[in-house]
Protein backbone atom coordinates (compact mmCIF):
# COMPACT_ATOMS: atom_id res chain seq x y z
CA UNK A 1 0.00 0.00 0.00
CA UNK A 2 1.64 3.40 -1.24
CA UNK A 3 0.79 6.19 1.69
CA UNK A 4 0.58 9.42 0.24
CA UNK A 5 -1.14 12.55 1.75
CA UNK A 6 -1.68 15.23 -0.55
CA UNK A 7 -4.39 14.48 -2.69
CA UNK A 8 -7.98 15.20 -2.23
CA UNK A 9 -9.91 11.23 -1.33
CA UNK A 10 -9.16 9.32 1.37
CA UNK A 11 -8.09 5.69 -0.66
CA UNK A 12 -7.68 5.14 -4.37
CA UNK A 13 -10.88 4.16 -4.68
CA UNK A 14 -12.06 7.78 -3.07
CA UNK A 15 -10.04 9.44 -5.66
CA UNK A 16 -11.16 7.53 -8.58
CA UNK A 17 -15.16 8.03 -7.71
CA UNK A 18 -14.94 11.53 -7.25
CA UNK A 19 -12.74 12.17 -10.22
CA UNK A 20 -15.57 10.32 -12.43
CA UNK A 21 -18.42 12.05 -10.33
CA UNK A 22 -17.04 15.74 -10.82
CA UNK A 23 -16.51 15.00 -14.66
CA UNK A 24 -20.11 14.21 -15.02
CA UNK A 25 -21.23 17.08 -13.03
CA UNK A 26 -19.16 19.08 -15.09
CA UNK A 27 -19.70 17.62 -18.49
CA UNK A 28 -23.41 18.06 -17.51
CA UNK A 29 -22.79 21.98 -16.82
CA UNK A 30 -21.50 22.45 -20.13
CA UNK A 31 -23.82 21.24 -22.06
CA UNK A 32 -26.43 22.68 -19.93
CA UNK A 33 -24.81 26.09 -20.47
CA UNK A 34 -24.19 25.58 -24.11
CA UNK A 35 -27.36 24.45 -24.40
CA UNK A 36 -29.05 27.77 -23.11
CA UNK A 37 -26.70 30.09 -25.31
CA UNK A 38 -27.63 28.32 -28.17
CA UNK A 39 -31.23 29.13 -27.65
CA UNK A 40 -30.51 32.54 -26.97
CA UNK A 41 -28.96 33.96 -29.02
CA UNK A 42 -27.31 37.71 -28.55
CA UNK A 43 -27.94 37.60 -24.97
CA UNK A 44 -28.07 40.91 -23.80
CA UNK A 45 -26.74 41.62 -19.88
CA UNK A 46 -30.26 41.66 -18.26
CA UNK A 47 -30.46 37.66 -20.14
CA UNK A 48 -27.68 36.76 -18.28
CA UNK A 49 -28.52 37.93 -14.55
CA UNK A 50 -32.40 36.35 -15.80
CA UNK A 51 -30.42 33.36 -15.68
CA UNK A 52 -28.04 33.46 -13.30
CA UNK A 53 -30.65 35.13 -10.26
CA UNK A 54 -32.25 31.59 -10.96
CA UNK A 55 -31.98 29.61 -7.55
CA UNK A 56 -31.53 26.50 -9.71
CA UNK A 57 -28.91 27.83 -11.32
CA UNK A 58 -27.06 29.35 -8.80
CA UNK A 59 -27.19 25.79 -7.37
CA UNK A 60 -26.01 24.22 -10.23
CA UNK A 61 -23.18 26.70 -10.90
CA UNK A 62 -22.10 26.28 -7.53
CA UNK A 63 -21.91 22.61 -7.86
CA UNK A 64 -20.23 22.65 -11.01
CA UNK A 65 -17.55 24.98 -9.44
CA UNK A 66 -17.22 22.58 -6.57
CA UNK A 67 -17.22 19.65 -9.04
CA UNK A 68 -14.44 21.79 -10.56
CA UNK A 69 -12.20 22.38 -7.88
CA UNK A 70 -12.17 18.15 -7.09
CA UNK A 71 -11.30 17.00 -10.56
CA UNK A 72 -8.82 19.63 -10.97
CA UNK A 73 -7.18 18.95 -7.58
CA UNK A 74 -7.07 15.24 -7.99
CA UNK A 75 -6.45 15.35 -11.42
CA UNK A 76 -3.00 18.08 -11.45
CA UNK A 77 -2.18 16.32 -8.53
CA UNK A 78 -2.02 13.00 -10.45
CA UNK A 79 -0.11 14.75 -13.73
CA UNK A 80 2.09 16.68 -11.04
CA UNK A 81 3.30 13.73 -9.13
CA UNK A 82 3.78 11.36 -13.05
CA UNK A 83 6.03 14.51 -14.22
CA UNK A 84 7.58 16.66 -11.04
CA UNK A 85 10.01 14.60 -9.63
CA UNK A 86 11.15 17.15 -7.49
CA UNK A 87 9.23 16.49 -3.92
CA UNK A 88 9.34 19.94 -3.10
CA UNK A 89 8.93 21.99 -6.95
CA UNK A 90 5.67 19.91 -6.88
CA UNK A 91 4.56 20.86 -3.40
CA UNK A 92 4.92 24.28 -4.56
CA UNK A 93 2.98 23.70 -7.87
CA UNK A 94 0.03 21.65 -6.38
CA UNK A 95 -0.44 24.58 -3.53
CA UNK A 96 -0.73 26.93 -5.82
CA UNK A 97 -3.71 25.55 -7.87
CA UNK A 98 -4.98 24.95 -4.95
CA UNK A 99 -4.90 28.31 -3.77
CA UNK A 100 -6.23 29.18 -7.32
CA UNK A 101 -8.95 26.74 -7.36
CA UNK A 102 -10.63 28.21 -4.04
CA UNK A 103 -10.26 31.35 -5.90
CA UNK A 104 -12.66 30.44 -8.43
CA UNK A 105 -14.94 29.25 -6.22
CA UNK A 106 -15.10 32.17 -3.55
CA UNK A 107 -15.43 34.13 -6.68
CA UNK A 108 -17.84 32.21 -8.32
CA UNK A 109 -20.34 32.49 -4.96
CA UNK A 110 -19.86 35.99 -4.27
CA UNK A 111 -20.73 36.80 -7.73
CA UNK A 112 -24.25 34.49 -7.94
CA UNK A 113 -24.47 36.28 -4.38
CA UNK A 114 -25.08 39.28 -5.67
CA UNK A 115 -27.46 38.67 -8.50
CA UNK B 1 20.89 -12.33 -51.44
CA UNK B 2 19.42 -9.30 -48.72
CA UNK B 3 20.89 -7.28 -46.25
CA UNK B 4 20.12 -5.95 -43.48
CA UNK B 5 21.59 -3.11 -40.85
CA UNK B 6 20.90 -3.86 -36.91
CA UNK B 7 21.55 -0.67 -34.97
CA UNK B 8 22.12 -1.87 -31.66
CA UNK B 9 22.17 -0.06 -28.75
CA UNK B 10 25.28 -0.38 -26.83
CA UNK B 11 26.90 0.45 -22.73
CA UNK B 12 28.86 -0.99 -20.72
CA UNK B 13 29.41 1.08 -17.69
CA UNK B 14 32.82 0.30 -17.30
CA UNK B 15 33.89 1.88 -19.81
CA UNK B 16 31.67 4.19 -21.61
CA UNK B 17 30.63 7.35 -20.58
CA UNK B 18 27.51 7.16 -22.26
CA UNK B 19 25.47 4.83 -24.43
CA UNK B 20 25.70 4.68 -28.08
CA UNK B 21 24.05 2.50 -31.25
CA UNK B 22 26.39 0.65 -33.08
CA UNK B 23 25.64 -0.70 -36.43
CA UNK B 24 26.34 -4.34 -37.78
CA UNK B 25 25.11 -5.76 -41.10
CA UNK B 26 23.98 -9.67 -42.06
CA UNK B 27 23.51 -10.72 -44.96
CA UNK B 28 20.68 -13.52 -45.50
CA UNK B 29 19.32 -15.29 -48.86
CA UNK B 30 16.63 -13.91 -49.97
CA UNK B 31 13.91 -16.07 -48.68
CA UNK B 32 15.63 -16.75 -45.07
CA UNK B 33 14.20 -15.73 -42.21
CA UNK B 34 15.68 -15.50 -38.71
CA UNK B 35 14.35 -15.04 -35.35
CA UNK B 36 15.92 -11.35 -33.60
CA UNK B 37 17.50 -13.86 -31.05
CA UNK B 38 18.89 -16.26 -33.90
CA UNK B 39 20.03 -12.71 -35.49
CA UNK B 40 21.47 -11.74 -32.66
CA UNK B 41 23.17 -14.34 -31.91
CA UNK B 42 24.89 -14.59 -35.15
CA UNK B 43 26.05 -11.27 -34.46
CA UNK B 44 27.55 -12.32 -31.36
CA UNK B 45 29.18 -15.28 -32.77
CA UNK B 46 30.72 -14.28 -36.06
CA UNK B 47 30.73 -10.39 -35.94
CA UNK B 48 31.20 -9.03 -31.66
CA UNK B 49 31.36 -11.44 -28.77
CA UNK B 50 31.34 -8.24 -26.40
CA UNK B 51 27.61 -7.41 -26.82
CA UNK B 52 25.84 -9.01 -24.29
CA UNK B 53 21.73 -10.46 -23.93
CA UNK B 54 19.69 -12.95 -22.13
CA UNK B 55 18.12 -15.55 -23.46
CA UNK B 56 17.43 -19.01 -22.02
CA UNK B 57 15.15 -21.11 -23.72
CA UNK B 58 14.56 -19.48 -26.96
CA UNK B 59 11.20 -20.39 -27.41
CA UNK B 60 8.97 -17.60 -26.23
CA UNK B 61 8.51 -19.61 -22.23
CA UNK B 62 11.36 -18.82 -20.07
CA UNK B 63 10.69 -14.47 -20.75
CA UNK B 64 14.34 -13.52 -20.32
CA UNK B 65 14.89 -12.26 -23.67
CA UNK B 66 12.65 -9.31 -23.64
CA UNK B 67 13.46 -6.15 -25.56
CA UNK B 68 12.70 -3.43 -27.77
CA UNK B 69 12.76 -3.59 -31.22
CA UNK B 70 11.88 -1.39 -34.21
CA UNK B 71 10.14 1.04 -31.47
CA UNK B 72 7.89 -2.60 -29.91
CA UNK B 73 8.57 -4.93 -27.26
CA UNK B 74 8.59 -8.25 -27.45
CA UNK B 75 10.66 -11.90 -27.11
CA UNK B 76 13.45 -11.72 -29.83
CA UNK B 77 13.34 -15.18 -29.70
CA UNK B 78 9.50 -15.42 -31.02
CA UNK B 79 9.88 -12.58 -33.01
CA UNK B 80 10.65 -13.03 -37.04
CA UNK B 81 13.23 -11.01 -38.86
CA UNK B 82 10.36 -10.50 -41.51
CA UNK B 83 7.52 -9.56 -39.00
CA UNK B 84 9.86 -5.82 -38.24
CA UNK B 85 9.20 -5.17 -42.20
CA UNK B 86 12.02 -3.20 -42.41
CA UNK B 87 15.96 -3.86 -43.22
CA UNK B 88 17.03 -1.27 -40.84
CA UNK B 89 16.86 -3.10 -37.45
CA UNK B 90 16.82 -0.75 -34.55
CA UNK B 91 17.38 -2.79 -30.86
CA UNK B 92 17.41 -1.30 -27.49
CA UNK B 93 16.73 -3.03 -24.13
CA UNK B 94 13.82 -2.67 -22.36
CA UNK B 95 12.47 0.95 -21.84
CA UNK B 96 12.34 2.60 -18.06
CA UNK B 97 14.66 0.16 -16.31
CA UNK B 98 18.01 0.60 -15.62
CA UNK B 99 20.20 -0.63 -17.92
CA UNK B 100 23.36 -3.59 -16.48
CA UNK B 101 24.66 -3.40 -19.78
CA UNK B 102 23.94 -3.54 -23.78
CA UNK B 103 20.38 -4.93 -23.92
CA UNK B 104 20.20 -6.29 -20.60
CA UNK B 105 18.50 -4.91 -17.89
CA UNK B 106 18.18 -4.48 -14.03
CA UNK B 107 14.60 -6.14 -13.40
CA UNK B 108 14.48 -5.79 -9.88
CA UNK B 109 11.87 -2.68 -9.93
CA UNK B 110 10.20 -5.27 -11.79
CA UNK B 111 10.59 -7.85 -9.41
CA UNK B 112 9.96 -5.95 -6.13
CA UNK B 113 5.82 -4.57 -7.80
CA UNK B 114 5.36 -8.43 -8.44
CA UNK B 115 6.47 -9.46 -4.97
CA UNK B 116 4.06 -6.76 -3.39
CA UNK B 117 0.74 -8.51 -4.78
CA UNK B 118 2.07 -11.57 -2.72
CA UNK B 119 1.61 -13.87 -5.72
CA UNK B 120 1.36 -17.06 -4.56
CA UNK B 121 -1.90 -18.92 -2.89
CA UNK B 122 -3.35 -17.76 0.74
CA UNK B 123 -5.71 -19.78 2.21
CA UNK B 124 -6.38 -19.53 6.44
CA UNK B 125 -9.02 -22.66 6.54
CA UNK B 126 -8.01 -24.56 9.80
CA UNK B 127 -8.45 -27.98 8.52
CA UNK B 128 -6.33 -28.82 5.30
CA UNK B 129 -7.92 -30.73 2.83
CA UNK B 130 -7.15 -33.97 2.72
CA UNK B 131 -5.70 -34.47 -0.87
CA UNK B 132 -6.14 -30.84 -2.58
CA UNK B 133 -8.47 -27.77 -2.95
CA UNK B 134 -11.11 -28.64 -5.63
CA UNK B 135 -12.08 -26.54 -7.71
CA UNK B 136 -15.29 -26.31 -10.27
CA UNK B 137 -14.41 -26.34 -13.99
CA UNK B 138 -16.02 -22.92 -14.29
CA UNK B 139 -14.10 -21.43 -11.28
CA UNK B 140 -10.78 -22.64 -12.73
CA UNK B 141 -11.67 -21.19 -16.15
CA UNK B 142 -11.47 -17.55 -14.33
CA UNK B 143 -7.79 -18.55 -14.02
CA UNK B 144 -7.24 -18.59 -18.09
CA UNK B 145 -5.57 -15.22 -19.66
CA UNK B 146 -3.87 -14.33 -16.37
CA UNK B 147 -1.54 -17.39 -15.21
CA UNK B 148 -0.12 -17.62 -18.15
CA UNK B 149 2.45 -14.56 -17.71
CA UNK B 150 6.14 -15.31 -17.79
CA UNK B 151 6.75 -12.13 -16.41
CA UNK B 152 9.24 -11.11 -19.08
CA UNK B 153 8.59 -7.51 -17.94
CA UNK B 154 7.21 -6.44 -21.93
CA UNK B 155 3.98 -5.14 -21.05
CA UNK B 156 4.84 -3.46 -17.59
CA UNK B 157 7.86 -1.57 -19.78
CA UNK B 158 5.93 -0.35 -22.36
CA UNK B 159 3.51 1.26 -19.88
CA UNK B 160 3.81 5.22 -19.77
CA UNK B 161 2.67 5.24 -15.83
CA UNK B 162 4.56 2.64 -14.79
CA UNK B 163 7.87 4.57 -16.20
CA UNK B 164 7.01 7.68 -13.99
CA UNK B 165 5.94 5.75 -11.38
CA UNK B 166 7.68 2.42 -10.93
CA UNK B 167 8.21 2.11 -7.44
CA UNK B 168 4.39 3.47 -6.93
CA UNK B 169 2.45 1.92 -9.77
CA UNK B 170 2.81 -1.92 -9.49
CA UNK B 171 2.53 -2.41 -13.21
CA UNK B 172 0.39 -4.44 -15.50
CA UNK B 173 2.49 -7.83 -14.88
CA UNK B 174 2.14 -7.27 -11.33
CA UNK B 175 -1.35 -6.37 -11.86
CA UNK B 176 -2.33 -9.30 -14.15
CA UNK B 177 -0.74 -11.88 -11.00
CA UNK B 178 -2.64 -9.42 -8.18
CA UNK B 179 -5.68 -10.65 -10.09
CA UNK B 180 -4.75 -14.13 -10.77
CA UNK B 181 -5.54 -14.56 -7.11
CA UNK B 182 -8.28 -12.56 -6.35
CA UNK B 183 -9.64 -14.63 -8.82
CA UNK B 184 -9.00 -17.72 -7.59
CA UNK B 185 -12.48 -19.73 -5.59
CA UNK B 186 -9.51 -21.27 -3.19
CA UNK B 187 -7.79 -17.99 -2.14
CA UNK B 188 -9.32 -16.21 1.01
CA UNK B 189 -7.00 -12.87 1.78
CA UNK B 190 -9.55 -11.29 -1.24
CA UNK B 191 -9.73 -8.33 1.26
CA UNK B 192 -6.57 -7.69 2.34
CA UNK B 193 -5.11 -8.18 -1.45
CA UNK B 194 -8.41 -5.57 -2.20
CA UNK B 195 -6.62 -3.54 1.20
CA UNK B 196 -3.41 -3.33 0.05
CA UNK B 197 -4.20 -1.86 -3.62
CA UNK B 198 -6.45 0.47 -2.75
CA UNK B 199 -3.66 3.81 -2.66
CA UNK B 200 -3.50 6.56 -5.56
CA UNK B 201 -1.35 4.64 -6.78
CA UNK B 202 -0.93 0.92 -7.04
CA UNK B 203 -4.16 0.54 -9.47
CA UNK B 204 -5.41 3.47 -9.92
CA UNK B 205 -2.42 4.62 -11.73
CA UNK B 206 -3.45 3.03 -14.61
CA UNK B 207 -5.28 5.00 -17.11
CA UNK B 208 -6.28 1.83 -19.87
CA UNK B 209 -3.57 3.27 -22.41
CA UNK B 210 -3.47 -0.70 -23.46
CA UNK B 211 0.38 -0.64 -24.66
CA UNK B 212 0.74 -3.35 -22.14
CA UNK B 213 -2.06 -5.67 -24.48
CA UNK B 214 -0.75 -4.20 -28.17
CA UNK B 215 2.75 -5.82 -26.38
CA UNK B 216 2.66 -8.99 -24.53
CA UNK B 217 4.14 -12.21 -26.13
CA UNK B 218 1.71 -14.38 -24.78
CA UNK B 219 -1.56 -12.34 -26.01
CA UNK B 220 -2.71 -11.90 -22.51
CA UNK B 221 -4.86 -8.99 -21.36
CA UNK B 222 -4.12 -7.20 -18.11
CA UNK B 223 -5.66 -3.67 -18.92
CA UNK B 224 -8.58 -6.57 -18.62
CA UNK B 225 -7.43 -7.69 -15.48
CA UNK B 226 -6.82 -4.36 -14.04
CA UNK B 227 -10.33 -3.25 -15.13
CA UNK B 228 -11.70 -6.32 -12.99
CA UNK B 229 -9.57 -5.76 -9.46
CA UNK B 230 -11.12 -1.69 -10.61
CA UNK B 231 -14.78 -2.91 -9.99
CA UNK B 232 -13.63 -5.11 -6.75
CA UNK B 233 -12.79 -2.04 -5.21
CA UNK B 234 -15.71 -0.03 -6.48
CA UNK B 235 -17.99 -2.64 -5.65
CA UNK B 236 -17.08 -2.63 -1.82
CA UNK B 237 -16.83 1.11 -1.90
CA UNK B 238 -20.52 1.74 -2.49
S1 LIG C 1 -3.61 -0.11 -19.74
FE1 LIG C 1 -2.83 0.51 -17.75
S2 LIG C 1 -1.26 -0.93 -17.25
FE2 LIG C 1 -1.66 -1.16 -19.46
S3 LIG C 1 -0.14 0.18 -20.44
FE3 LIG C 1 -1.96 1.38 -20.07
S4 LIG C 1 -1.73 2.42 -18.11
FE4 LIG C 1 -0.23 0.75 -18.26
S1 LIG D 1 1.54 -10.01 -19.04
FE1 LIG D 1 2.49 -10.62 -20.97
S2 LIG D 1 3.96 -8.97 -21.40
FE2 LIG D 1 3.42 -8.80 -19.27
S3 LIG D 1 5.01 -9.91 -18.18
FE3 LIG D 1 3.28 -11.32 -18.51
S4 LIG D 1 3.76 -12.37 -20.41
FE4 LIG D 1 5.09 -10.58 -20.32
S1 LIG E 1 14.64 -16.95 -24.74
FE1 LIG E 1 13.06 -17.66 -23.41
S2 LIG E 1 11.43 -16.36 -23.96
FE2 LIG E 1 12.89 -15.83 -25.45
Amino acid sequence: MVKIASTFGRSGTHDYILLRASALILASYAVFLIAWLVCNPGVSYADWVGFFGHIGVKIYTLLALTGLLIHAWIGIWQVLTDYVKNSLLRGAIQYVVVIALFVYWFTGLFVLWGV
Amino acid sequence: MKKLTFSIYRYNPEVDTKPRMQDYTLELEDNQDLMVLEALIKIKEEQDPSLAFRRSCREGVCGSDGLNMNGKNGLACITNLSSLKSNKIVIRPLPGLPVMRDLIVDMTQFYKQYEKVKPYLINDEKTPPARERLQSPEERAKLDGLYECILCACCSTSCPSFWWNPDKFVGPAGLLHAYRFLADSRDTATEQRLDDLDDAFSVFRCHGIMNCVNVCPKGLNPTKAIGHIKSMLLSRAV
